[in-house]
């Protein structure tokens, strides 16, 4: 007769862990209300017309600041990045998706756009700072939309790739049944079927990068004014600005100013982020 | 002669859907007992109740009583993890766990047993010996269970169901995915766990019910539409639906 | 009418090499615009000790300390975490499950420098009033010299702290996607030999997905490695080596963001340097992570 291992342990472990799985489920989900429920209370506090109208002003000054030159500069920075990352970003995607006879290179062109996704963006911030600030010279909008256009390139590329693998092989072959050119079935009929899915690709790659910082501090900068030279001076943007009057200055009506930025930009970024999982949920069904 | 498994007024639901109607079988201890019928018409969802698989699924519902050695094991203050150690499963396509052959059948000895190394060995050698495994395996213990064949496989994992030795073996369409050399090998293996353990196994294909059962029973939507002795079923069945699946007219 | 698709099909390889290049383009100039800091200090550069913009002295040591124990500190809070709530998600009612993970995933949608501002109004000073005392004085850990009594609220501590939760939703993902993976029937088979819940995730399910798993705590690795504004707020920014996990200290990322405007010249070459080993550092967890989580088709872990 063989001797028995005593349920009773073995039953205490199984109730141990079920327990600390609720447990950490409910620790993630609480920190993140906790988190968003600290944005909420102190930026609310901010929220008021001339917030959103009055440019940015240096401490002291007559006039009380808000942040719309930056709100006008990120909303400039983020459209010049997504006009210059999209197009290109979809024919890569295109080329990984429709195009199956260059397999090596599909592979590690496949794998090189994984591993970018995974690199740090203060990197892609310092790429950007070589190879555009150095030579002309001055910080830009420009150099930052660059910098955020590398970021989002890879992640286009890829949730393109994806989504286009998603489209039923048959409806291609019917469109070259119907003696369409490669070019034109592709582009007309099987971007057009997942378009859906192709904008909640370009629309996750955009709340991605609408509240990354580090690249801005070495293209952007900040300036105090409004939005004058895209290509050729710093420009007011809403990263920066959190980051500098949070920890930068003394002072609690400029911390007051940066709650209100930050729950404007954080309020933008969980819109766009929710919006996808509501389109792409109608397109499952 | 004695009943290993009563089961009593059984009624299973998926959900909303009724799946099995009044299910009432007994299952002799050391026999085989087949159970036949077209596919969809709730074998499986029957032989899922013995050993409460079912219960993984939240929508899966049971009411009735199965009477294991005259204990109903469904009722609610049942040690299902005890009840899982005395009746073994196999299933449809072999499913060695990932990791060695040794290892896999050692498994549910760790599981349920304080065992000493040399202990555990030797109710591994046994196992594998029960299974008619051993000889082709011995020497590759170490060696990953998903690197056999798929009939090496299936025996591994029976194996690996009599290494805490348990009374009764379910088994689900147990050769459905296997060679019809290794099939033939499995078949025979049954021949002698009959003579240790109690055996249900559900099977799609009637002529293996007719090798190697003693007792069959026919299902049908749900319903055990007859029930007897292997041989009186196949030569001379009683109920008309029972001779026309038999003679394959549906199905 | 065929010239049309090649030109098309040279487009969009053309495109797709983008990442290429770019990959390799990010190594290139980096090296160059960092050779100077090689060239003065060699490999030393690595070990040494002194950041001093006064004397010219730099050295890559205190910030790959604190981007190591950060990154260690949050790795062990978050991969316990992520790992059981991914067992509860997988097997929660379909609505309440789905609802939580979206919940989860939000995390990850929060931009850092709101973990960041999160971290310095609101966590660092809870760290100074009640976390650090308490492991210190109340639970005596304070005698271990990696503890000690010195505290403020910022640090080593509430930095990998803030990074756990910034990198949980990520390898939660993945590991909520690898064990969806795991057949069926396996983990009936598990269930029928007599496991309980945990000991079929433990044996059957951890093993079954292990490559997937592994490559979510390198996503996950990846990720606090090279977070860089979470970490600036709440560090200290110091430029020595730390002394304890309540020391001030500062990441590569924290060193980059920080000192990049004002330097120039030698240590300006010297940020690159640092810049180059996050860049080494990075690239090789991410070709590692890759090379995991290619063999069991979970998501890559970026597009959430």
């Amino acid at each position: 007769m063989m001797r028995r291992r005593p349920l009773t342990w073995r039953k205490l472990s199984n109730q141990f862990v079920k327990i600390f799985s609720t447990a950490a489920v409910l620790l993630a989900v609480g920190a993140m209300l906790w988190i968003l429920y600290t944005v909420a209370c102190y930026g609310f506090r901010s929220m008021s017309l001339s917030f959103f109208t009055t440019p940015t002003m240096p401490y002291g000054g007559p006039v009380r600041g808000g942040i719309a030159n930056a709100f006008l500069g990120s909303v400039m920075i983020t459209f010049g990045a997504a006009v210059i990352a999209v197009p290109p970003a979809l024919c890569a995607g295109i080329f990984l998706a429709e195009y199956k006879d260059w397999k090596t290179v599909s592979n590690v062109l496949r794998f090189s756009a994984n591993v970018m996704m995974g690199i740090p963006s203060v990197l892609v911030g310092l790429f950007a700072y070589i190879i555009l600030v150095v030579p002309t010279g001055n910080f830009s909008g420009f150099s930052a939309s660059v910098a955020l256009a590398i970021i989002m390139f890879p992640v286009i590329m890829r949730t393109t790739e994806d989504m286009l693998g998603m489209v039923p092989d048959a409806l291609r072959e019917s469109a070259l049944a119907l003696g369409m050119t490669r070019t034109r079935a592709t582009v007309c009929i099987v971007c057009l079927s997942a378009r859906k899915g192709l904008l909640t690709g370009i629309l996750l790659a955009l709340s991605r990068v609408s509240g990354e910082t580090a690249p801005l501090l070495f293209t952007a900068l900040f300036s105090d004014g409004w939005p004058k030279n895209y290509f050729t001076g710093p420009i007011a943007n809403m990263p920066v600005l959190i980051t500098e009057y949070s920890t930068n200055s003394p002072f609690e009506v400029m911390h007051q100013a940066g709650w209100g930025a930050a729950l404007v930009v954080t309020v933008l970024v969980l819109v766009i982020n929710m919006s996808t999982r509501i389109i792409f949920r109608e397109k499952k069904i | 002669m004695s009943i290993k498994i009563e089961a009593r007024n059984i009624d299973f639901y998926y959900g909303n859907h009724q799946a099995l109607f009044n299910n009432n079988l007994c299952i002799e201890e050391n026999k085989i007992t087949a159970v036949i019928g077209p596919s969809g018409c709730g074998k499986s969802t029957h032989l899922r109740i013995y050993n409460r698989i079912f219960e993984l699924y939240r929508e899966q519902k049971v009411t009735g009583e199965v009477l294991l050695d005259g204990e109903n094991v469904l009722a609610s203050g049942v040690d299902v993890l005890e009840l899982r150690r005395k009746v073994g499963m196999i299933f449809q396509k072999p499913t060695p766990f990932p990791m060695s052959v040794y290892d896999n059948v050692a498994y549910p000895l760790k599981l349920h047993y304080k065992l000493t190394p040399r202990e555990t060995a030797e109710r591994v050698e046994k196992a594998l010996r029960g299974a008619s495994i051993w000889e082709e395996v011995k020497d590759k213990l170490k060696a990953s269970g998903l690197a056999l064949s798929g009939g090496q496989q299936q025996r591994l994992c029976i194996a690996r169901a009599i290494a805490a030795e348990p009374e009764v073996l379910l088994m689900d369409e147990p050769t459905s995915a296997i060679d019809p050399v290794a099939t033939l090998k499995i078949e025979e293996l049954m021949f002698e766990l009959k003579r240790r353990f109690t055996i249900v196994i559900v099977t799609h294909n009637m002529q293996q019910a007719a090798r190697i059962s003693d007792f069959t029973a026919f299902f049908f939507k749900g319903e055990i539409i007859e029930f007897g002795g292997t041989e009186q079923i196949f030569t001379n069945p009683k109920i008309k639906k029972t001779e026309e699946y038999i003679t394959g007219r549906f199905g | 009418m065929f010239r049309y698709d090649t030109a098309f099909k040279w487009i969009c390889l053309v495109c797709a090499g983008v990442v290429g290049v770019l990959m390799l383009g990010f190594f290139i100039q980096l090296f160059i615009s960092s050779f100077s800091a090689w060239r003065e200090f060699g490999l030393s550069f690595l070990w040494s000790r002194d950041w001093n913009p006064v004397t010219d002295k730099y050295g890559a040591l205190p910030s790959i300390v604190g981007t190591l124990s950060t990154t260690v500190i949050s790795l062990v809070i978050a991969l316990p975490l992520a790992f059981s709530a991914a067992l509860y998600l997988v097997d929660a009612r379909p609505l309440i499950g789905e609802i939580l993970s979206h919940a989860i995933d939000l995390l990850a949608a929060i931009p850092s420098v709101i973990y960041g501002m999160w971290g310095l109004f609101v966590l660092a000073p809870l760290m100074q009033k009640y976390v650090q005392p308490f492991l210190a004085d109340t639970l005596g850990l304070g005698r271990f010299s990696f503890i000690g009594t010195e505290f403020n609220g910022f640090g080593i501590l509430t930095a990998g702290l803030i990074l756990s939760i910034m990198i949980l939703p990520y390898i939660c993902a993945i590991m909520r996607d690898v064990f969806r993976m795991t057949p069926p029937m396996l983990r009936e088979s598990a269930y029928g030999v007599g496991c309980t819940k945990w000991e079929t995730a433990r044996d059957i399910v951890l093993r079954y997905g292990i490559r997937g798993i592994l490559g979510g705590v390198f996503i996950g690795l990846g990720r606090a490695l090279g977070e860089t504004m979470a970490v600036l707020f709440v560090i200290g920014n110091i430029m020595e080596m730390p002394s304890s996990i309540f020391s001030g200290s500062a990441t590569i990322a924290s060193t980059l963001a920080n000192h990049f405007a004002e330097a120039d010249g030698l240590q300006r070459s010297a940020l690159f340097a640092l810049g180059l080993v996050l860049l080494l550092m990075s690239f090789g967890i991410q070709v590692l992570a890759q090379y995991y989580l290619h063999a069991t088709g979970a998501r890559r872990g970026e597009t959430r």
